[in-house]
């Protein structure tokens, strides 16, 4: 038992909702989820079937010729698994006109890349199959920074962005989804051999553990080192927190008029929906 | 208190935010599906409205003779309605309101006192706070409308406590949070369903509360309207997600039976409130004033 658990039916209740009043809020019940072969995309297919019917959940796998094989395998098992249609759509020659025109060898910058062409394949696939775009992101990765802008962070709604990875774990444990997905250490697999764990330099369990106590429950550095957290942990992962933000915010807009948009014109976006 | 029963129904909704014209259509229609069977429907906070309205506000703000309100008042003829809306007063101020119609008109608007302003809500930006408790006298009842926080500050309630009122009107939009394990349930929810049972006890009254349902930009609100009775046995609840209506009946003996048992109004103490306000009020506002002089 952690403070962290959370009670999966009520919170897979309240997720179905969710998307079935936001997807409709759109006009649509249908929705696009890039599959990875990891637990969250997993998790969310998982939801959106339960909420539209799996017939009406399009998983797509957009594999890279660098891709592990076993994401795709562990992705074409959970799609199996719900008996959701399945689109696969290797973005290597896409990606690699633009990588290698450019001479783009840094992992980073190539790492972006690939997430942005996927989010590029999402997008029009949704046209095509007049569904929403559904998110992935936890909310560690949220808060940590841990995304590619436009890419793997861009979507129209978020069924997980206020769940932390263990609870995205305890969440897929309840849908019953595969052990073997859920065993794995989580990957972006945007290189060989790449972790997330590996890539932050910590791994989810601590970081979920700071994050739930300094966003959750707003307690301070000093109070966190009580606690029994390192203070140089508690500083890095603030440190990132701040340096992140601009991946939470939607771009700035140069105010100059009287009224302007993302300022002084304040609509939600499910205005009269 | 004149022995008076009220078929109650409690209507919890899932209003489109700023569609004032489709959330009318269906407040016309659970009235009508109510008249005959009921004397009052009781709807959630904002139900004309929707509740993030931020810059909608000014938009969807009803005088309260306009036009756009007649079919309910012509309604209100055969059944009492209390019903959530944005209020534009006379002097041009934004309410966050209450209205209770009978017979054609209104017999009283309820504006919220205790605006919230903290966290999610930036309720004291958008709205002017109301500044009286003021028991609603119907023809089937005295009752006592609060509108969501206004049920958090305890002198609220204890002033319809005081003003004899048969039952507490609470009107809400509360953002469902807490999923904790264990639970069960929503942290929000087991909340309010704490508060409403205490304030059921405390001040020995019916209390009805209608809570909306449904999602505005990822916020989900909890629903979980329900009718307790004077010793807070749930007489009617709609747990869970969805929208619906609750009927109840508001017994008027239970009431008289629950406060001669415990008769908890008939030994309260107010003089001694009073005076014990009249030595704490001057000390707060001492207080406050050496605060201000600190910033000078």
């Amino acid at each position: 038992m952690s403070e962290l658990d959370i009670q999966p039916e009520l919170v897979a209740e309240l997720l179905v909702a969710f998307l079935r009043e936001e997807v409709g809020a759109a006009g649509l019940a249908r929705t696009v989820v890039g599959l990875s072969g990891g637990v969250d995309s997993a998790v969310v297919v998982a939801l959106c079937a339960r909420a539209f019917g799996a017939e009406n959940v399009l998983s797509v796998l957009l594999p890279y010729r660098l891709s592990s094989p076993r994401s795709a395998q562990d992705a074409a098992l959970v799609a199996r698994r719900l008996g959701l249609p399945t689109k696969r759509v290797d973005i290597s020659a896409m990606a690699d006109a633009y990588l290698a025109g450019e001479g783009v060898t840094d992992a980073r910058r190539r790492g972006n890349v690939l997430a942005r062409c996927r989010m590029m394949v999402l997008y029009d696939l949704s046209v095509d199959w007049n569904g929403l775009v559904v998110g992935t992101s936890n909310k560690s990765e949220i808060l940590l920074g841990y995304s590619t802008q436009w890419g793997d962070a861009a979507h129209a709604v978020n069924p997980l962005g206020d769940l932390y990875k263990h609870q995205v774990y305890q969440l897929a444990r309840f849908l019953e989804l595969p052990e073997d997905v859920i065993e794995k250490p989580p990957s972006a697999d945007l290189f060989e051999g790449q972790t997330d764990e590996g890539e932050l330099g910590f791994t989810y369990a601590d970081a979920d553990r700071l994050l739930y106590r300094l966003v959750d429950r707003r307690y301070s550095e000093d109070e966190l080192v009580a606690e029994g957290f390192e203070r140089e942990f508690v500083r890095r992962v603030s440190a990132r927190i701040v340096a992140s933000q601009f991946k939470r915010v939607p771009p700035v807009i140069a105010k100059l008029s009287r009224r302007s948009v993302g300022h002084d014109f304040r609509y939600l976006r499910d205005w009269k929906r | 208190m004149p022995g008076m029963d009220c078929r109650l129904v409690v209507a919890q909704t899932n209003p489109t935010l700023g569609d004032i014209q489709k959330n009318l259509e269906d407040h016309l229609q659970r009235i009508d599906a109510a008249t005959g069977a009921a004397d009052l429907i009781l709807f959630p906070e904002l139900s004309l409205t929707g509740y993030f309205l931020r810059d909608q506000v000014e938009e969807v703000a009803q005088t309260l003779d306009a036009p756009f309100l007649r079919p309910l008042l012509e309604r209100s003829k055969r059944i009492s309605i209390a019903f959530g809306f944005v209020e534009r007063s006379r002097e041009g101020r934004l309410y966050n309101a209450l209205g209770f119609l009978e017979d054609g008109r209104f017999l009283a608007v309820h504006r919220k006192v205790h605006l919230v302003s903290y966290g999610l809500f930036d309720e004291g930006r958008d709205f002017a706070p109301g500044e009286q408790f003021r028991v609603i006298e119907s023809r089937h009842g005295r009752f006592g409308p609060l509108i969501c926080e206004d049920m958090w500050h305890m002198p609220s309630a204890y002033s319809y406590f005081l003003a004899d009122a048969d039952a507490l009107l609470v009107a809400s939009s509360s953002p469902a949070r807490g999923v904790e394990a264990p639970g069960p349930g929503l942290a929000s929810q087991r909340t309010w369903n704490i508060l409403l049972q205490a304030s059921a006890l405390l001040y020995r009254t019916w209390v009805a509360y209608s809570s909306r349902v449904g999602w505005e930009d990822g916020i989900g609100f909890g629903g979980g309207s329900r009718v307790l009775d004077p010793y807070a046995n749930t007489r009617g609840a709609l747990e869970g997600l969805e929208a619906g209506t609750l009927a109840a009946s508001i017994d008027s003996s239970v009431l008289r039976r629950a406060r001669s048992e415990l008769p908890l109004r008939r030994d309260e103490k107010p003089e001694l409130l009073a005076a014990e306000l009249a030595r704490h009020v001057p000390l707060l506002r001492a207080l406050r004033a050496e605060h201000a002089l600190q910033h000078e």
